[in-house]
Order: structure tokens, then C-alpha cells, then sequence
């Protein structure tokens, strides 16, 4: 006669395998080492949360209009209050400054739609990179339909950092992609056009560039050309990044397997098409973290711009600093700073993550 | 007459060389890799070259393309010579699909765009019509159900017969096999070379580099084989397995078929 065989039913893991306990046991106490870090770490936040919470929260001073008002010994965030206008926009009339704003909420907008199916992609993508650019000058610039006129010398503030961060990476995306391919060239003038141009503009501080655009440039022109100085910065700075974006993307086309390459050639595509539908898409996908990097920094880097008489967002801030009525308001400025450049930068790094897992075939490639 | 048939006759009529070579040399830097090469492929002709390793089996093949260049002799294909002329070298790409060792799809494109990418961009097919042709030939390797799954989500077996379905969609004169089965797991060498008898029987102009003597036996016209850079011999299988000429020829020939 046949015995069933009844398992007795499984018993729950220990109570120090799962769950919250299981959890701190095995990332914060597994080892004495661990042990001793977790206590030391807990020790230094318990050192410094309580003190910055009670200056920047508790004991600080929102309102008011000179730094004599700040009196409860906290952060003065009454400055930032008074002055964020100009943070924001530098001196760009008060009355004006809707334009920035109609111009910052038409680009989210645009970048929206893209969550739409029904919406051509390159159709959009073109509207975005061809048509809003023109649109948003003419938003800023002012001179027509009515709108007043409003010199470049007055664009300041974020707005000022993050046009300057944007046409940049924007502009020196493109240029950066074509210096790579040129580099690797079998042609010899292209390779070593893009060669001396990689080089030499590495091998030159952002701040020496700069200065070039603003200051030597217009000595060499002939006299009565002269164009925008906010153009020549910008020209400056999308130069300076083309050329590391152009050594980052060409670490990416170094890694696609030479086999890609034969089978983009044997199916007859040219040179473009297989470099665009081929080879391209597969080596910026790989890149994306060193694109981002670059992409970070060079929008710290905008900052430099002060040395050439240019206030953009930290520049505001420090000139800020220097009114009679707020002395002593240093570090509150640039506490404030820190969060801005913080949330952008880690924005963008943030959305570099998103698209990898986007792009990602998930697959390893042949 | 089937297109078989037709084919055949052309073949045995004598007419129609589609690729040529005359005297083909090539060097890789001293290694003189191709020595005097004067090898002649007929239309819907069916040629396996086989060979030891580096016996420069695959530059051959890969010259019929200007994968690779040679530097000395002529190549011919369709009656066009291969040279340094771009306008050349893409007229032919366009006519001779390849199919490789390790099948080189593009992993960020999913099966179905693999196959429409050269219809569409060098064929300037409208993109649905190309579609229902990349739909057609998946069919034919038996892969329909795969088309919107990225390469790396296949097998080998299954990517290598999108390879060759990508290579058909070019509608080629002449398809070319750089060791296709090299690359795969024992099991899933039968149904690539299922898809490449298939294709066989069609009547294409096939040159293939393989190991795959069966393969050879049954679908070749004429096998060639190579050894340190020169065309030793090249016959009829029935021939060239039965009755090889060369002493080479038999000591490779026993080295792989008594195994």
C-alpha cells in the first residue's frame, strides 16, 4: 500500500532574515567595521542637522528689509527674499519679465507634448530646436510686435545661467558628435582639423576663452563690426564644450564592435547614414553618463562668465552681497546658490539615469 | 520552368559571370594573404569555400564587397570593377547581401526595423512597403512572430536567420555567407542551414564560407578550397570529396571528416 507523502508545511523565515530588523542587520551592523561606521556616521549627523536646522529654519528671519531686521541670530533668508527678483532675471525690467516666464512655461509645454502618440516626433523635435530658439529671442530680445526692446547687457540672474547652460549644451552636442566622427576620420584634413581643435581648446581654461570672446576678439575685428558680447560668450562656451563632448562621444564610437560597422557598409547605407541610423545611437547610448558629466559641468562652469561683466545667478547673489543694507548676508546667498545649482544639476542627473533604463535594449550587444 | 530550372540552364549554358577575379593579390601589412587569385562565379551558382583557419577564406569573400581592399588584380561583380570609386562600391553593396560570423544585428533596433533600415534609407522604399516585405521574407525563416523583440531577446540560431532575412530584404543578386554557422550552438546550426538550403533551391548566387561539409555536399555547385592564401582546388562536390586532386586537399578533407 502506497504511502502519501504529506510535507509538513514550511515554517516562516526567522524573524532575522526579513523585515525592517533583517534590513539593518545586514546593511548597517554585518561586520565590526559597519558596526563602528553606522555609530560614527549617526554621531556626525546628530553634530550637524540639529545646528543647521535650527540657523536656516527655526531661528531665521523671512521678512524684512535691511540686515538689521534679522535679529533672532538665524539665517537671513529676508535677503534672498528682497533681492530674488533679481536673482531670477538680473536686471530685466520688473514689467518684462512675464516674457521669460511665457518662454520658460512654452517650452515645457512643447517638451509635454511629447508624451503624446499623436504628435509627429521629429516634427516636434524640429519645432523645438529650429523654430522655439527664434521664437524665445525674439521673446527676450524684444523689437517687434510692440514688445520693448531689452539689451543683453540687462539679461541676468538664472535666467542668464541657464540660457547660457542650454544653448551650450544644446549647441555643443551637435558640434562635439562631428568632432568625434572627424577625429576618427579616415579623411586627413578633417581628422586633423578636429585633432588641432580638440586639442588646443582642452588645453585652454574656460576663463582664458572667455576672455578671448569679450575682450580680444573685438580688438582684432575692423573697427564698426563689432557683434553681441552675450554672442561671443556663448560661441566661447559652445566651443569649450564641443571639444569634451567630442572625446566623450568618441569613447563611445571606440566601443561599438567593428561589426556593426561592416554590416551598416555591406547593406550599402554611406558614411552619414550608417554614423546616424548605426553607429551613433549606439555609442551615445553608452555615453550618456559622460554626456551628463559634461553636461553638469559645464553649467557650473557658466559661472566664470562674471570675468567678463557678465551677472549671471552666482553673480547676482555676490554683487547682492555687497549692498550696504545686507552686509553679512554671505553665507545665506550662497547657501541659496548651493540649492539652486544642486537642483538642477541633480535633475539633470536624474533624467541621464531615466534615459538609460529608456534606452536600454537590455540586452548584451554582439 | 521554375526560376530552379531557369537558373540552371543559364549555368550550363556557360553564360553570366556575375563575379569575377583576376588575379587578386592582398597583403596585410608583409602577410601576403590572397596570392594570385583568378576565381570565376557564374550566375546562380552555389560555391562553398572551405579551408583552414587563415588560409584567407574570409578576406576573399569579404573582397566581393570592398569590405576589404586588394591591392593588386581586378574583381569584377556584375560587371563592375571594384575599386576606390564610392558610387561603385554602394551600387554593389547594394546588390550583394552578407550574412556574418557573429550576425552583426543592431542591437538598439528591433527585429523588424534591422530588416526595413537598408529598404528604406538605400532603396528609398516607402517605409510600409518595405515593412511588408521584411514581414514576408521573417516569414520565410519562420521568425514572424519575433519582429517587434529586440536582437539580444533571440537566440543565436533565431538571429542569425533574421541575418539572412536581412540580407533578402535587399533584394541581392548575390548573397554571402562568412562562416554563418561558426558562431552557434550545435542545435541551432540545422535550422540556419535549413534557411540557407531553402534559399539555395531558389536559385540564388550564393558564395559561403563554412566547415559544414554536409551542407556543402548537398547544395553546392563547386567547392573551393583554400590554403595559405591560394585556391588549391576547386570542383564538384562529388569530385572534390570523392576524389580530391590535391595532397592538401586530402590531408584537410581527412582531418575533418574522420572526426
Amino acid at each position: 500500500m502506497a504511502i502519501e507523502f504529506k510535507p509538513s508545511p514550511s515554517l516562516p523565515p526567522p524573524s532575522t532574515s526579513v523585515g525592517a530588523v533583517a534590513w539593518v542587520r545586514q546593511n548597517l551592523f554585518s561586520s565590526p567595521l559597519n558596526v563602528f561606521l553606522t555609530l560614527f556616521s549617526i554621531y556626525i549627523l546628530y553634530l550637524l542637522i540639529p545646528p543647521i536646522v535650527e540657523w536656516g529654519i527655526i531661528n531665521a528671519t523671512w521678512e524684512g528689509s535691511s540686515k538689521a531686521a534679522c535679529t533672532a541670530g538665524g539665517a537671513c533668508w529676508a535677503f534672498i527674499n528682497v533681492y530674488f527678483e533679481q536673482f531670477m532675471y538680473g536686471l530685466y525690467p520688473s514689467q518684462e519679465t512675464w516674457r521669460i516666464n511665457l518662454a520658460v512655461i512654452l517650452i515645457v509645454l512643447l517638451i509635454g507634448m511629447f508624451a503624446i502618440k499623436a504628435i509627429n516626433k521629429l516634427f516636434l523635435s524640429l519645432t523645438i530646436l529650429l523654430v522655439y530658439p527664434v521664437v524665445a529671442y525674439f521673446l527676450f530680445a524684444g523689437g517687434v510686435f510692440g514688445l520693448e526692446v531689452v539689451e543683453t547687457s540687462r539679461w541676468g540672474g538664472l535666467f542668464l545661467t541657464v540660457l547660457l547652460g542650454v544653448v551650450g549644451i544644446v549647441a555643443s552636442f551637435p558640434l562635439g558628435a562631428l568632432l568625434a566622427l572627424g577625429r576618427r576620420s579616415n579623411m586627413p584634413v578633417a581628422k586633423s582639423v578636429s585633432l588641432v581643435f580638440i586639442e588646443t581648446i582642452r588645453a585652454v581654461p574656460l576663463i582664458t576663452i572667455l576672455f578671448m570672446a569679450s575682450v580680444m576678439i573685438p580688438l582684432f575685428l575692423p573697427e564698426g563690426l563689432n557683434f553681441n558680447k552675450l554672442l561671443r560668450v556663448l560661441i566661447g562656451i559652445t566651443l569649450f564644450s564641443s571639444a569634451y563632448m567630442a572625446e566623450v562621444i568618441r569613447g563611445g564610437l571606440q566601443a561599438i564592435p567593428k561589426g556593426q560597422y561592416e554590416a551598416a557598409d555591406a547593406m550599402g547605407l554611406t558614411y552619414w547614414q550608417s554614423m546616424i541610423l548605426v553607429i551613433l545611437p549606439q555609442a551615445l547610448k553608452l555615453v550618456i553618463p559622460g554626456i551628463v558629466n559634461s553636461f553638469i559641468s559645464l553649467f557650473k562652469d557658466t559661472t566664470l562668465v562674471y570675468i567678463v561683466g557678465m551677472f549671471d545667478f552666482l553673480g547676482r547673489i555676490q554683487a547682492a552681497n555687497h549692498d550696504s543694507n545686507w552686509l553679512g548676508t554671505t553665507v545665506e546667498g550662497y547657501a541659496f546658490a548651493a540649492i539652486v545649482y544642486w537642483a538642477f544639476c541633480f535633475g539633470m542627473s536624474r533624467y541621464s539615469m531615466a534615459l538609460e533604463r529608456k534606452l536600454d535594449t537590455g540586452h548584451k550587444r554582439n | 520552368m521554375t526560376n530552379t530550372n531557369m537558373a540552371r540552364a543559364q549555368l550550363e549554358t556557360g553564360e553570366s559571370t556575375i563575379i569575377e577575379f583576376n588575379d587578386v593579390n592582398k597583403w596585410y601589412g608583409d602577410f601576403h594573404v590572397l596570392k594570385n587569385i583568378n576565381f570565376s562565379i557564374k550566375k546562380g551558382e552555389r560555391i562553398v569555400v572551405c579551408g583552414p583557419s587563415g588560409s584567407g577564406k574570409s578576406t576573399m569573400i569579404r573582397c566581393i564587397n570592398r569590405l576589404e581592399e586588394h591591392q593588386k588584380g581586378s574583381i569584377l561583380v556584375d560587371g563592375i570593377e571594384m575599386n576606390n570609386n564610392l558610387k561603385n562600391i554602394e551600387a554593389i553593396r547594394k546588390d550583394v547581401g552578407m550574412v556574418f560570423q557573429h550576425f552583426n544585428l543592431f542591437p538598439h533596433l528591433t527585429i523588424l526595423e534591422n530588416l526595413t533600415l537598408a529598404p528604406i534609407w538605400v532603396r528609398k522604399m516607402p517605409k510600409k512597403e518595405a515593412e511588408e516585405m521584411a514581414m514576408h521574407y521573417l516569414e520565410r525563416v519562420k521568425i514572424a512572430n519575433q519582429a517587434l523583440k529586440y536582437p539580444g531577446q533571440l537566440s543565436g540560431g533565431q538571429q542569425q536567420r533574421v541575418a539572412i532575412a536581412r540580407g533578402l530584404c535587399m533584394q541581392p543578386r548575390i548573397m554571402l555567407f562568412d562562416e554563418p554557422t561558426s558562431a552557434l550552438d550545435p542545435e541551432m546550426i540545422k535550422e540556419v542551414l535549413d534557411t540557407m538550403v531553402q534559399l539555395a533551391e531558389e536559385g540564388m548566387t550564393m558564395v559561403c564560407v563554412t566547415h559544414e561539409m554536409g551542407f556543402a555536399k548537398t547544395v553546392a555547385d563547386r567547392v573551393v578550397f583554400m590554403d595559405a592564401g591560394e585556391i588549391v582546388e576547386a570542383n564538384e562536390p562529388h569530385e572534390f570529396f570523392d576524389n580530391p586532386q590535391h595532397d592538401r586537399t586530402q590531408m584537410f578533407l581527412s582531418q575533418i571528416l574522420n572526426h
